[in-house]
């Protein structure tokens, strides 16, 4: 890649072709979250074509499903549960992890032996069967898929933040706070919260890859968002029927899942140095 | 006195132990989540209160939960995994021959990503920087960040639909001869080894990358070895722990990608009898098939763990 500053230099951010074109197609779907179902030109649940896993015509951009409903309206609404469910997750996963791992290189002792015993032990059930596990016992309505993944993905939010804290912790401004008699709640909201804001941020958007890719492994399932909902993975789920003649109605979302992904990882490794790695 | 290294690895062991403890807490608390009644549930139509009563008297329903916590662990460890609800039949005997079905496939999949693998990683490493690396690189960037049943779905594209070779779905019933064995286990394999090898190759290329960094190689290359000679030789030697390291870990992402594809390709392995389970909800057999996930998980971090430990020069006395 070559390192071509195309945004301007004014705060010393710069960040090259791919890492524009990744932030923008992030952007895009975030639009699309938020107004695309207004912009459907069917809805979302309308048996708009005689035939099943019609082909792209200019009535239906991207064909029709199993059903023969619109699948471009359909990925429009899909993306709303995708997004929207795994952004609540990684928000809830990320702000308990990075409490919990800042409070426990602060307190330090006991509480953090046990703490990070306990998530450790959390931490290595893996995702996929964890989800499995839990939607048979407790069901997978909306809200129970947005905690179980932030459940699952707090371990890992906390182990990396309170890595980054426990190296913040031996510096010597947090000595001196200490020695005012700071409480532990200022010295991890004012002392050690700025200092790792941008390693949280990135593994904030590596966690969101993740969670996309759990969330749309159970809707493939058919463990996670249930019908008549279908969020990106369902909506596979649902046409896989269609694969054997390449209908556009399974790789269309495919694409979709593939775009939205992707481009969180390319952006994240294409962030400026600045941001990325200031700890 | 038992030297350093035996405390290190004992001291693993210890945590594996404890870890698998705590694992098998959380597997069996996912029972007490279950709303309503499971003997309720069981019996549907007819849940007389007679009926009821017997049943919980016979599942033992009625000991407090720690009481049957104890119980069922003590069954897993003498290998008594319990009774099915859905069908009446020991979970035991149901497990058998699909463990086996999966073991066959995960076998076969390490055989071909492991030399893969690391032949990618390896000359990756090499060849830094080269359009060689950056596509390869490139293409490890991607299937990492996509799900695994969307590899899946490319390889039917590519291999079944547009190329034809072979058929889309794979049904383990009507296998006769060995071409068959191969049509059966193709697709399932092409999409489990590009989702372990992808992380494979990856640390198998930082590994040596690391190792190409320090002053012997340089020392090396002054004296005037060749590229290869300075890759076989000098760095990989130093790589073998962390690359050890790198493929027991991948090992333990066959099991994401093993629960999508028996999924997708209908093959009659555990991952695919778990998922069965979870809808219809037989917590039995769902905890005796996350169980042995869990076991077969923490083994290879164990060993990954383990190896880390032993290659480390630095410990040795």
């Amino acid at each position: 890649m070559n390192q071509t500053p195309l945004l301007s230099p004014r705060f010393g951010l710069r960040m090259n072709a791919v890492g524009i074109l990744s932030g923008l197609i992030v952007l895009f779907w975030i639009l699309v979250a938020f107004v695309g179902p207004s912009f459907a030109p069917h809805a979302p649940g309308d048996i708009v074509d005689f035939d099943f896993f019609g082909p792209i015509s200019s009535e239906l951009w991207l064909g029709s499903d199993y059903l023969g409903r619109d699948i471009f309206s359909r990925i429009l609404l899909g993306t709303r549960y995708t997004v929207g469910i795994s952004f609540a997750a990684v928000c809830i996963a990320c702000f308990s992890g990075v409490v919990l791992g800042m409070t426990a290189a602060v307190i330090g002792g006991w509480f953090d032996m046990v703490l990070s015993r306990v998530l450790d032990a959390l931490n290595s059930i893996p995702s996929k069967l964890f989800g499995l596990v839990m939607v048979a016992a407790i069901g997978s309505s909306i809200p129970v898929l947005i905690v179980l993944l932030a459940v699952i993905y707090t371990p890992g939010s906390y182990r990396f933040a309170r890595a980054l804290a426990v190296n913040c912790n031996t510096l010597d401004f947090i000595s001196v706070a200490r020695a005012r008699g700071e409480k532990t709640i200022y010295l991890i909201s004012q002392e050690i919260l700025p200092n790792i804001t941008g390693p949280v941020l990135a593994d904030f958007g590596l966690r969101f890859v993740f969670i996309v890719l759990l969330l749309s492994g159970l809707s493939f399932l058919g463990l996670g968002v249930q019908p008549p909902n279908a969020d990106w993975g369902s909506l596979v789920k649902e046409n896989i029927g269609g694969l054997a003649f390449a209908a556009p109605a399974v790789i269309a979302p495919c694409v979709a899942i593939a775009s939205l992904t992707i481009s969180v990882n390319l952006l994240i490794d294409n962030l400026p140095v600045k941001i990325r790695d200031r700890a | 006195m038992p030297g350093q290294i035996t405390l290190l690895v004992l001291g693993r062991l210890g945590v594996t132990l404890l870890t698998l403890l705590i694992v098998s807490f959380v597997v069996f608390g996912a029972t007490l989540l279950l709303p309503g009644d499971v003997v309720e549930i069981l019996l549907g139509q007819a849940a007389t209160p007679e009926a009821v009563a017997g049943l919980r008297e016979a599942m033992n329903l009625d000991s407090p939960a720690i009481v049957r916590y104890v119980q069922w662990l003590f069954g897993l460890i003498q290998g008594d995994f319990g009774m099915s609800y859905a069908n009446n039949m020991p979970v035991a005997d149901m497990i058998g021959g699909r463990l086996a079905n999966t073991l066959r496939l995960a076998a076969v999949t390490t055989a071909i990503a492991v030399p893969l693998a690391l032949f990618l990683g390896i000359t990756t490493a090499m060849f830094r920087g080269s359009l060689y690396d950056r596509i390869v690189t490139t293409l490890i960037v991607s299937i990492i960040s996509v799900p695994e049943f969307l590899i899946a779905t490319l390889a039917v594209l590519v291999f079944a639909v547009w190329l034809r070779w072979l058929p889309a779905l794979s049904l383990a019933n009507d296998v006769n001869s060995f071409g068959q064995l191969l049509k059966v286990f193709a697709m399932p394999v092409i999409t489990l080894s590009c989702v372990i090898s992808a992380q494979m190759i990856r640390m198998t290329r930082a590994a040596v990358i690391e190792a190409l960094k320090m002053p012997y190689v340089e020392m090396a290359l002054l004296k005037g070895a060749s590229r290869t000679r300075i890759v076989l030789h000098h760095a990989l030697p130093n790589a073998i722990g962390p690359i050890a390291n790198a493929v027991a870990l991948s090992l333990s992402y066959l099991l994401g990608g093993v629960i999508i594809v028996e999924t997708i390709f209908n093959y009659p392995g555990i991952a695919k009898l778990m998922v069965d389970a979870v809808s219809t909800r037989d917590l039995p057999l769902i905890q005796s098939c996350a169980m042995i996930f869990c076991f077969g998980f923490l083994l290879l971090i164990t060993i990954a763990d383990v190896i880390a430990i032993l290659s480390n020069p630095r410990l040795r006395r």
